[in-house]
């Protein structure tokens, strides 16, 4: 499987960077669409979260064809952004995949928001028809490793997310949060995680403003809040001590002299922005004036990363469990990548049998039911032994990742068996989906 | 017998000093556990102090510049006390408690106090309009103090870093809270302060008492006091605005303490 994945996220690129690649939800399904059309690619599907912006692709050779998707989709050329963006091939990949759903790579280690997310990002690949076998393997395992981690680790338990580091901020602005009031523009899970802290820490009033209607005033129920007309947004805001922002918008909605307005409105009592949207919502200006404090995704990250270093331990741990899931993969995967030329060694010395036997049968004469059994018996007898030493070194070369390859061309050569990816590739899937799924259970 | 315990009271307070000291070179809160008993045994040993060189004298008076710069700092402590109690932090005695320090010391080490002679002195009055002027001193002292505790976690705040200083300051409303009532809880102090000191110099000098360098300063330094507390309640003037106009008045509150020599009105030693 030729499996390639490239991507950005909280530690190889700044937000500025992210926000470029950062695809709207509403985007995504026609994101996932280019990608599977691109030349070159079997499967693909793609992870963008606020954190990182990752594609997955399985490719028909080896060379991955990426580029030409950042080309079509973006409109860049991907070559000055190469030094923000990781690229991970086969086992790496396959690793990375499950660390990302594991939540092992997260900006806050063990926060359980990503594994949703990546399966929202696996619904919409299946929806759009750009995932099959191959991938689909793959994400099942992912998300049967996550919950290993989570159910065999403490890593998820002790999580700091984003959210409580919003609220510690918050009370080292405003003391105690009793009877602040907080407005989310936006109506994202994030939003709703970090109020439902700021709640349960004495904040009382929420505001929430979304530009579709319904889904404010379905959040602002859950929190018996006040749902506000998105256009209503800069006379409310004022209002608020605390804003959680995190829209879709492809620029800045408040600026500074928004923010000047609001402190005017507020006799300068403070206001504190939290900025979990990318590309932000809040322009960082703001942080400027007096009395207001804009933290975005990256400012809560730094804060959050001196808590980290406490669950190392359990992160290891969680890593042991990632590397083992990772090997068992790959040694599924390889047995399955040995079985087409199993089948076609088998074929392929079954027709020599079939073609001697007829070319033999004039010069044999009338043989009896008993003598027919022992040709058969004879012939099938020396092809079984023929191949028993290509098959036994096969299965074990797909336990021995690194000759697995290798040994599938050699037997490939020696016996003169067609070329695998382009006559094969056709009844290859069915086979493969079959044991795999098997495999996955 | 006074000056021993004053003395034991500037060790105490040199506590304080020091815990300010290592807050500010970065060193962390290393003092923290032993500065508030110190500096609250401080406090009793100055009382005491003071409480027996009244004795000494036999009534109520400012016996000597010394004295009242002790009695400056005593106030300025107890002032801290209370806020200290009403918001459970000692974080402004990181301004406080150097002040503190250097008016006790400087009264500590007098060898030979200037001995203000003048008989007014005797009057209760002038006492009370001292003790009322020193009172609205602290208020603002700790306003100060605050003021720029409030800048200082501004910046850490905005800076996104975690700091120390950012982890061992109380949060941001809680110190705009102690500058904003320290400056409300000056003022009275400070304007009865002006309004006896007026009644008592009309008393003895006239209106001509109002052209003394002191008595304009103290009219500026209340007029700055006025401001603040004005802009703090028009506009919500915090952080640096806010610290600047402290600073301002903090810088006239030192010139009118140290106007006296210049001062007919409180030239008290008989020449």
């Amino acid at each position: 499987m030729n499996l390639v994945l490239i991507g950005v996220n909280h530690r190889t690129a700044p937000v500025e960077v992210r926000e470029q690649f950062a695809i709207p939800e509403a985007r995504l399904p026609e994101a996932v669409k280019t990608l599977a059309s691109c030349e070159g690619i079997e499967e693909g599907m793609i992870l963008s979260t606020c954190n990182r912006v990752e594609i997955l692709a399985r490719t028909a050779d080896a060379v991955p064809a990426l580029d030409g998707f950042f080309r079509q989709f973006y409109g860049i050329d991907p070559a000055p952004y190469k030094k923000y963006l990781y690229e991970f091939r086969e086992r790496d990949a396959v690793r990375h995949v499950f660390r990302v759903a594991s939540s092992l790579d997260s900006m806050v280690v063990g926060e359980p928001q990503v594994l949703g997310q990546v399966k929202e990002a696996y619904a919409i690949a299946r929806a759009v028809g750009a995932v099959n076998s191959q991938l689909d393997a793959l994400l099942t395992r992912a998300f049967a490793v996550a919950k290993r981690v989570r159910n065999e680790t403490a890593v998820a338990t002790s999580a700091v997310s984003v959210a409580s580091v919003a609220v510690d901020l918050a009370k080292k602005i405003f003391g105690n949060l009793e009877g602040k009031s907080v407005y989310l523009v936006g109506a994202g899970k994030m939003c709703e995680l970090a109020a439902r802290h700021l709640l349960a820490h004495g904040a009382k009033q929420i505001y929430v403003a979304n530009r579709t209607w319904e889904r404010a005033t379905v959040l602002a129920k859950k929190f018996n809040g006040q749902a506000v007309a998105f256009e209503q947004l800069y006379e409310t805001v004022p209002q608020a001590d605390i804003v959680i922002s995190s829209t879709g918008a492809p620029h800045a909605i408040f600026r500074k002299e928004h923010g000047e307005r609001f402190l005017a409105r507020r006799r300068n009592r403070p206001m504190f922005f939290i900025d979990i949207a990318v590309p932000r919502d809040v322009d960082p200006e703001m942080n400027r004036l007096d009395g207001i404090f804009v933290y975005d995704i990256d400012d809560l990250q730094q804060v959050v990363s001196s808590h980290v270093a406490d669950r190392r331990a359990e992160a290891d741990r969680a890593e042991a469990i990632v590397h083992m899931e990772v090997e068992k993969f790959q040694a599924r995967l390889q047995t399955l990548d040995v079985v087409p030329t199993i089948v076609s060694l088998q074929e392929h010395l079954e027709t020599v049998r079939q073609a001697e036997i007829d070319r033999v049968r004039g010069r044999l004469g009338t043989l009896s039911p008993e003598q027919e059994l022992a040709v058969e018996a004879l012939t099938r007898g020396i092809i079984n032994k023929i191949m028993h030493t290509p098959i036994t070194t096969l299965k074990s070369a797909a336990r021995e990742s690194s000759e697995v390859t290798t040994v599938i061309d050699l037997v490939r050569k020696l016996f003169g068996l067609r070329e695998l990816r382009s006559s094969a590739a056709k009844d290859e899937p069915q086979a493969v989906a079959g044991g795999r799924r098997g495999a996955a259970n | 017998m006074p000056l021993i315990w004053l003395r034991v009271a500037v060790v105490c307070y040199g506590v304080g000093l020091l815990y300010s000291l290592l807050l500010l070179s970065k060193r962390g809160n290393l003092l923290g556990r032993i500065v508030e008993p110190a500096v609250g045994l401080g406090l009793i040993f100055h009382f005491v102090s003071l409480v027996e060189s009244t004795v000494l004298v036999g009534h109520l008076s400012l016996a000597s510049i010394h004295y009242s710069e002790s009695i400056l700092a005593f106030l300025a402590m107890v002032v801290f006390f209370v806020f200290f109690v009403g918001y459970r932090t000692v974080s402004p005695g990181i301004v406080i408690f150097p002040i503190v320090f250097v008016l006790t010391f400087a009264s500590a080490i007098g060898q030979k106090p200037v001995t203000l002679t003048s008989p007014l002195l005797r009057n209760g009055w002038i006492f009370v309009h001292v003790v009322l002027i020193f009172t609205g001193y602290a208020g603002l002292f700790l306003s100060f103090g605050a003021s720029l505790l409030y800048l200082a976690q501004e910046r850490a705040l905005k800076s996104k870093r975690q700091t120390p200083l950012l982890t061992w300051l109380p949060p941001l409303q809680t110190i705009d809270d102690i500058g904003y009532h320290a400056l409300l809880f000056g003022f009275p102090f400070m304007t009865f302060g002006i309004v006896t000191g007026a009644v008592l110099a009309i008393e003895k000098y006239g209106p001509m008492f109002f052209y003394d360098p002191k008595v304009l300063l103290s009219f500026i330094m209340w007029a700055v006091y006025m401001l603040l507390l004005y802009t703090r309640w028009s506009s919500g003037w915090r952080g640096r605005r806010a610290a600047f106009l402290a600073t301002f008045a903090f810088v006239v509150a030192i010139c009118a303490w140290a106007a006296n020599n210049f001062s007919r009105v409180h030239r008290f030693i008989a020449s």
